[in-house]
């Protein structure tokens, strides 16, 4: 079989979807024209199909979820969606009281929650829509049972599937429904947000947000001067940093993981535990305390000026100075990673096939040689997967760069941002001090995209790397 | 002969010398740490001396009486109840996640593992805010409870490791079982939970010590709600600029006082860890 590349991947899986929606449009018309009035009428009364077949318990599910979707929708769920084009009209003002003698607070439109709810009653719609299809569907597949003269399965049988046939719908349920709340409904509200001007000049409930369409993405990557510039020496840091941050980790924890592992190395154990303790003690802790030893009037540039070895004028400036500073996040870092790769490739460098190094070091191979043609080449190939989470999550790492310098020392030439910055510590700071949630959303879309064409690359790589030559 | 045993012993005595120095280098900060949650506090944040002149309890004592300003008791407290619940539902919610994508075969399979794939390509902290204003439109906004929902109800997306071990368990163990009239619900409970110990185990550690070293999350959904604070956002609140000098020895005190479980926990579940790694993380 010939392995398609990347990009007829994409498309022939886009094809299929439209293949499937349509066959899904088909089948939704053929089960009405060959269905008997039984079935018909499941495409008005949901679940009738279903009682009018003796399956109460489908029945009622089917025509109860029905009731309450249409009762949340006149109550509450056509209000939201006749709101979401705007977003609003109405600002919230003040209005002179005259028998009271005070101004009162008349209720506006709170663009944000009208957004929110608007964006769970499409989920909610969605959701009762394919209710609905599975709904006639089964209708359809109980009347063709009926017709052929078998039992139909009774409720109780559908409660026993649940614990085998239908395991998995017991199973992903409740994690589907928290994920779907706690991560895709927030996601796309924040992805919409994008799209919006929601910054600190349009903060409901006291004003009105809209939407804008481009604009912030036009801006960020080319109208808005400062936008685009910090944006850019951001990217560049990050991208720098996560480059760093991820192989120097790699590669020199591989080193200290053999050279524990070596041969003629006593109290193995030991040397182990010693680094494991760093990776134990909470990060929030150690990176802190770093902050703090490294500071201007900190522990280290204390020490060495009372050690003498400078002046109190020329205290080294770990974290203030730019360029220094990028320096030392990579080296503390380093600090902070080394044990975790250590702990993580030990373990597959004792399945190295020992005979490839006995048979090169008959060859005269040195441990550099052997380290670059032996130990990197099958690292790399059977951790390519780790290497690539431990790259998105560097490009993400928070932490380090926030409890360590908080992403200063400020510059002039970036917009709310510091040099150490990375985009994901600037997309915080742009949500939690300046409430410039458009701007921050917009970040937050062109880092994903920036990830996952990455991880699409380098995944796509790596299978092919398998596929098509094993290693030894 | 004697020239390569010369030279072997030469390179063992620098991997040794080498091994120590950065033995060193990794203990000094946790070392520092250590001495200075007993140092007494008049001497300002940081003084030039290396180790402590003088030794106390006092801002471990401290730490619990002296609750006006920084209430760690009740940090402390907030955190353990929210680390035991979030803990309880992430490891059932990871479980069945990763048993489901594991063992099951079933139509929405791989197009939910590549949506969860996707899911996890954007930054956590854009949900953030929309999570917050989410609580807040159910009312449950700066809430302990609400804490361990942010916690555990996107727990089911990290599922890789724990299904990375289940694959690992041999299907004719379950076949087997299902011949002899077990249902998948049984089969789960009976056969493949028990087999899986090392992962449950470290699900279940892992779920339980992430709370204790949260510090996003916390801050956005607690704001300035001091009381509700868990331990590692208040400990952040006692070397902030104003605080520092007078607080930073509590703040070690209360550091070790956080660290010393956790890496307990640590390095009993540090076997299981690398076998889920590696099992979990290096087929891909």
């Amino acid at each position: 079989m010939k392995k398609k590349n990347l990009f007829q991947r994409i498309s022939s899986s886009f094809s299929s979807f439209f293949r499937s929606i349509r066959n899904g449009f088909t089948g939704f018309v053929n089960r009405f024209v060959l269905g008997d009035i039984k079935t018909k009428l499941s495409y008005v009364i949901m679940g009738f199909g279903c009682l009018a077949r003796k399956q109460i318990g489908r029945g009622l599910l089917f025509l109860g979820s029905e009731v309450i979707f249409i009762l949340y929708m006149i109550t509450n769920g056509v209000f939201y969606l006749s709101k979401l084009p705007t977003l609003g009209t109405t600002t919230q003002g003040e209005v002179w009281n005259p028998e009271l003698q005070i101004y009162e607070i008349t209720q506006g439109d709170n663009s944000m929650l009208l957004l929110l709810f608007g964006v769970a009653t499409i989920c909610i719609i969605i959701g009762f829509f394919i209710l609905y299809i599975w709904n006639t569907k089964m209708a359809y597949e109980m009347q063709l049972l009926e017709e052929k003269g078998k039992p139909l399965p009774t409720f109780k049988q559908d409660i026993k599937d649940l614990g085998n046939k239908n395991f998995h719908i017991t199973v992903l349920s409740l994690p589907i429904a928290l994920t779907f709340a706690f991560t895709i409904l927030p996601l796309i509200f924040m992805i919409l947000m994008a799209f919006t001007n929601f910054d600190k000049n349009h903060q409901p409930p006291g004003n009105l947000f809209t939407w804008v369409g481009f604009r912030n993405f036009s801006e960020v990557l080319i109208s808005n001067p400062m936008w685009q510039q910090t944006f850019i020496q951001l990217l560049i840091w990050t991208l720098v940093w996560a480059f760093f941050a991820t192989f120097l980790n790699y590669v020199l924890g591989m080193i200290l993981a053999i050279i524990i592992n070596k041969k003629g190395v006593h109290f193995k154990k030991m040397w182990r535990t010693i680094f494991i303790i760093t990776i134990a003690i909470p990060q929030f802790v150690s990176l802190m305390l770093m902050s703090k030893i490294l500071a201007d009037q900190g522990a280290l540039n204390n020490l060495m000026v009372t050690l003498g070895w400078i002046t109190d004028g020329e205290r080294i400036k770990f974290l203030t100075d730019g360029n220094i500073a990028k320096i030392v996040v990579i080296v503390v870092n380093l600090w902070v990673g080394i044990p975790y790769t250590m702990l993580i490739t030990s373990g597959i460098l004792m399945n190295i096939p020992q005979d490839l190094y006995e048979a090169s070091k008959l060859d005269g191979a040195s441990p550099i040689q052997q380290f670059m043609h032996i130990t990197l080449p099958y690292m790399l190939h059977v951790t390519t997967p780790y290497l690539i989470t431990q790259f998105v999550g560097n490009i993400n790492n928070f932490n380090v760069i926030y409890l360590l310098t908080g992403g200063d020392p400020k510059s002039l030439n970036l917009c709310q941002a510091g040099e150490t910055d990375l985009l994901v510590t600037w997309l915080y700071k742009l949500t939690v001090n300046e409430q410039n949630y458009a701007l921050a959303s917009t970040i937050g879309i062109i880092i994903f995209v920036l990830l996952a064409t990455i991880s699409l690359l380098t995944y796509n790589k790596s299978n092919a790397v398998q596929e098509e030559d094993t290693f030894a | 002969m004697t020239n390569m045993k010369t030279k072997n012993a030469i390179v063992n005595t620098i991997c040794h010398v080498g091994l120590t120095i950065l033995a060193v280098i990794w203990l000094i900060p946790i070392a520092w740490l250590l001495m200075h949650s007993f140092r007494e506090t008049p001497t300002g944040a940081f003084p030039s001396a290396l180790i402590p002149e003088t030794w106390t309890f006092d801002n471990y004592i401290k730490l619990f009486t002296d609750t006006q300003l920084f209430n760690y008791p009740r940090w402390f407290m907030n955190t353990l109840v929210v680390a035991i619940a979030s803990c309880i539902v992430t490891t059932i919610l990871v479980l069945l996640t990763a048993y489901a994508f594991s063992r099951l075969r079933f139509k929405a399979r791989k197009p939910l593992m590549n949506v969860i794939l996707i899911l996890g390509m954007f930054p956590a902290f854009m949900s953030m805010v929309a999570i917050y204003h989410l609580l807040k439109a159910i009312g449950l906004s700066q809430s302990l409870f609400s804490l361990v929902l942010v916690y555990s109800g996107g727990a089911a997306m990290n599922y890789y490791i724990a299904k990375g071990f289940f694959d690992t368990i041999p299907r004719s163990i379950d076949e087997a079982a299902m011949l002899d009239g077990a249902t998948k619900n049984q089969v789960f409970w009976k056969i493949t939970l028990p087999m899986s110990k090392p992962i449950v185990i470290y699900t279940i550690m892992q779920a339980f010590i992430s709370p204790w070293v949260d510090f996003i999350f916390v801050s956005v959904i607690m704001k300035d709600n001091y009381q509700k604070y868990t331990i590692a956002l208040g400990l952040y609140q006692m070397i902030t600029r104003e605080n520092i000098q007078q607080y930073f020895t509590q703040f070690c005190a209360g550091a070790v006082i956080v660290a010393i479980p956790i890496t307990i926990l640590f390095i009993i579940m540090q076997k299981y860890y690398v076998s889920g790694i590696t099992a979990g993380g290096a087929k891909g």
